[in-house]
């Protein structure tokens, strides 16, 4: 009763990274509360197919909901086995990915429950609380740290009287690590049948295409990232050569997303991935507090720009003063002379 | 078959021009400092909206939106862009709703219009950024949902095909009426307004935004499509516990203004020695290599 519960999406067989992120988020999170990690994953034929990618993120109890027709995800029948299993379970906090299934399933849920949800958290912290209009206070609540108002500021969210507390929190922003302290690693396979009303599969998923990411720009160690200053999509050729050189993974603005010189799936910030590279090459980007948001814990972070006052050159450790067409090629010319 | 579609929109501070009073001293929206806009999403759920209705004959198209008197606003412009007509919501109890009780506001307001086949929404909202009330006002009805979606391909025998956007990929999918849907930023855009329906709705009006000693006056009982309709909790049988600061979960605990920690910069030019000077540190530093 009262555990930290993490809903794990699946894509096929596959566990989502961003689930197993919140695993070792939500580990540390029932270590400070002193209850149990537990987990929740349904699909179609994944008994013995999931639970090593779950468990050794220190789940003491993991429920496996295996059945027809839960995978591909549709929102009743997941929601139902959610919904059922809270009822019995009565978690404090749920945490899911924002991602489309988190986002999709979430507010189900939440609703189902009357519990409020927080969506897109950054940081996830446990603390007291006391509600300045009827006095009364509240310890160890779940504080659900988030941007809000378009990134204009940062609010920290309660749900001082509903349970679960749930919310969702994007890709990438939590590290996933395997749990080498002590967990239970028990798996209980319940019947699906007894969570799911039959009339919940009444959504068809008549085509289901995805393709594996073509880039790795969560795990990346050298990111260099381009914004509208690159000019063009020629101009992003420029920076493929460099990261190319570099072994790094390229990046870039919302303004350079929106103009068309790069593809969505690379924009970094807050409406997109968040990455902690050992090195940020940030090129022509003014740096905007939604781009700072997804970048901002980069070890080292080099500016290129040739405005002196863009704002990122604040948080940049290096600060290069200069248009990108002249020294970008320098970076390429200077690293391949160098190297090795 | 003719539908009927009731289409979820919200007027939104125009985050993208945010100034410094933008916030109030209790940590909620000051929405009067910041310009008030239709939020973009719920315009490309507008035109799908639209779409539908053409293709289908003899179907509505209504606007329904809950905020402050001046959301009247977001009703006139979906009826100069071709919508049948639209409820506005609007007490101060509906007044600090989170999700939960904005949903719960416009699932009871839905209840009231009656027998909708499809409520359609925008994916999220600029202000709060949640893509939570589609989904909630869904569950609230007893409704499916599909969210995500880019195109609605077509409505036939009871049911729709649709498809979405999902990570990574898209998916198309088949779901029975009535049926919420939420559309994403990225699909088609929204018609622009048309001058004709602008000439005939102009002066439309819902009665918080009718004044005393309206010049117009007699013209509200000439053309009665003038006035807009606009419920308050008791015109919907809400219940106000579950409305607005009342009926949500969350509580905002603090707000705090984002400072980034200034970092000392080594600032380099473009010349040729500054550049190999920098590679040569990070080479040796193994930060790059
Ligand atoms: C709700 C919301 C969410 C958002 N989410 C994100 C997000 O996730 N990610 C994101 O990136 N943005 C996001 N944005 C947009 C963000 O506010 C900025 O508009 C965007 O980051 C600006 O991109 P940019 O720096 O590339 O462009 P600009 O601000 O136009 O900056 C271009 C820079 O290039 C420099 N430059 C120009 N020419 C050259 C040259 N030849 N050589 C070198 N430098 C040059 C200029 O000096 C300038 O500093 C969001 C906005 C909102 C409202
Ligand atoms: N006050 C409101 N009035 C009408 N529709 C709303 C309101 N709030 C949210 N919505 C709808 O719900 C969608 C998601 O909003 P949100 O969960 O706030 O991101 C919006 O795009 C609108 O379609």
């Amino acid at each position: 009763m009262n555990n930290v519960f993490v809903y794990c999406e699946i894509e096929g067989t596959t566990v989502a990274e961003v689930s197993q992120e919140l695993l070792t988020k939500g580990r540390k999170l029932a270590n400070t509360l002193g209850v149990e990690l537990h987990a929740v994953v349904a699909g179609t034929g994944i008994k013995g197919k999931v639970e090593d990618q779950i468990l050794p993120y220190g789940v003491d109890k993991l429920f496996v909901f295996d059945g027809k027709d839960l995978f591909p995800y549709t929102s009743a029948p997941h929601t139902d086995i959610l919904v059922n299993l809270f009822k019995e379970e009565k978690p404090q906090i749920c945490l899911m990915g924002a991602t489309v299934i988190g986002r999709d399933l979430g507010p189900r849920v939440s609703s189902s429950l009357t519990s409020g949800l927080t969506a897109d958290c950054t940081s996830l912290e446990i603390g007291p609380f006391t509600d300045v209009k009827t006095g009364k206070e509240y310890e160890n609540l779940l504080y659900q740290i988030r941007p809000a108002f378009g990134g204009n500021i940062v609010a920290t969210i309660v749900n001082p009287d509903h349970r679960p507390q749930m919310a969702t929190v994007r890709s990438g922003v939590m590290q996933k690590a395997l749990c080498d302290g002590p967990y239970k690693g028990e798996t209980v396979y319940p019947e699906v049948s007894k969570y799911v009303s039959p009339e919940s599969y009444v959504v068809k998923v008549l085509d289901h295409h995805v393709e594996a990411a073509r880039h790795n720009l969560k795990g990346a160690s050298i990111v260099v990232s381009g914004g509208y200053g690159m000019g063009s999509k020629e101009g992003f050729d420029m920076l493929f050569d460099l990261a190319k050189v570099l072994h790094a993974e390229v990046g870039a603005s919302r303004a350079a997303v929106d103009a068309g010189f790069c593809d969505h799936d690379r924009q970094i910030g807050q409406t997109g991935v968040t990455v902690h590279p050992k090195v940020y090459i940030a090129c022509g980007i003014s740096g905007q507090i939604q781009h700072i948001a997804g970048m901002q814990d980069s070890s080292i972070i080099i500016s290129i720009n040739s405005d002196p006052d863009a704002p990122i050159n604040t948080i940049a450790d290096y600060v290069i003063v200069g248009t990108v067409e002249e020294v970008i090629p320098k970076l390429i010319k200077y690293y391949k002379q160098n190297s090795k | 078959m003719t539908l009927k579609i009731v289409v979820l929109a919200k007027q939104v501070p125009d985050t993208r021009n945010v100034g410094k009073d933008a916030m109030t001293p209790e940590g909620t929206v000051n929405r009067a400092a910041l310009p008030a806009i239709f939020n973009p999403d719920d315009l490309n759920a507008l035109e799908q909206a639209l779409r539908l209705k053409e293709e289908n004959p003899g179907s509505t198209v209504e606007v329904l939106t809950m905020g402050p008197p001046r959301a009247g606003e977001i009703i006139r412009q979906g009826l100069y862009r071709g919508a049948d007509g639209g409820y506005l919501l609007t007490d101060r109890l509906f007044a600090g709703a989170d999700t939960l009780a904005t949903s719960y506001a416009l699932a009871t307001a839905i209840r009231k219009i009656g027998k909708v086949d499809i409520v359609i929404g925008g994916r999220q909202a600029i202000d709060g950024d949640t893509a939570q009330v589609g989904p909630q006002v869904a569950q609230k009805l007893g409704l499916n949902q599909v969210t995500y979606a880019e195109k609605i391909l077509k409505v036939e025998g009871g049911k729709a095909t649709i498809e979405r956007h999902i990570d990574g990929g898209i998916e198309t999918v088949e779901a029975p009426l009535p049926l919420v849907i939420t559309v994403n930023g990225s699909a088609a855009p929204c018609r622009p307004e048309n001058a004709k329906l602008v000439m005939k709705y102009k002066y439309a009006k819902c009665p918080s935004e009718q004044v005393e000693g309206d010049p117009r006056a007699a013209l509200y009982e000439e053309r009665p499509y003038l006035n807009l309709t606009q419920w308050s909790v008791a015109d919907v049988n809400g219940d106000p516990d579950q409305c607005g600061l009342a009926g949500s979960p969350t509580k905002v605990k603090t707000v705090q203004n984002i400072v980034f920690q200034a970092k000392e910069s080594k600032t380099l030019s473009s010349s040729d020695a500054d550049i190999e000077s920098l590679v040569k540190e990070l080479l040796s530093e193994k930060l790059i290599g």
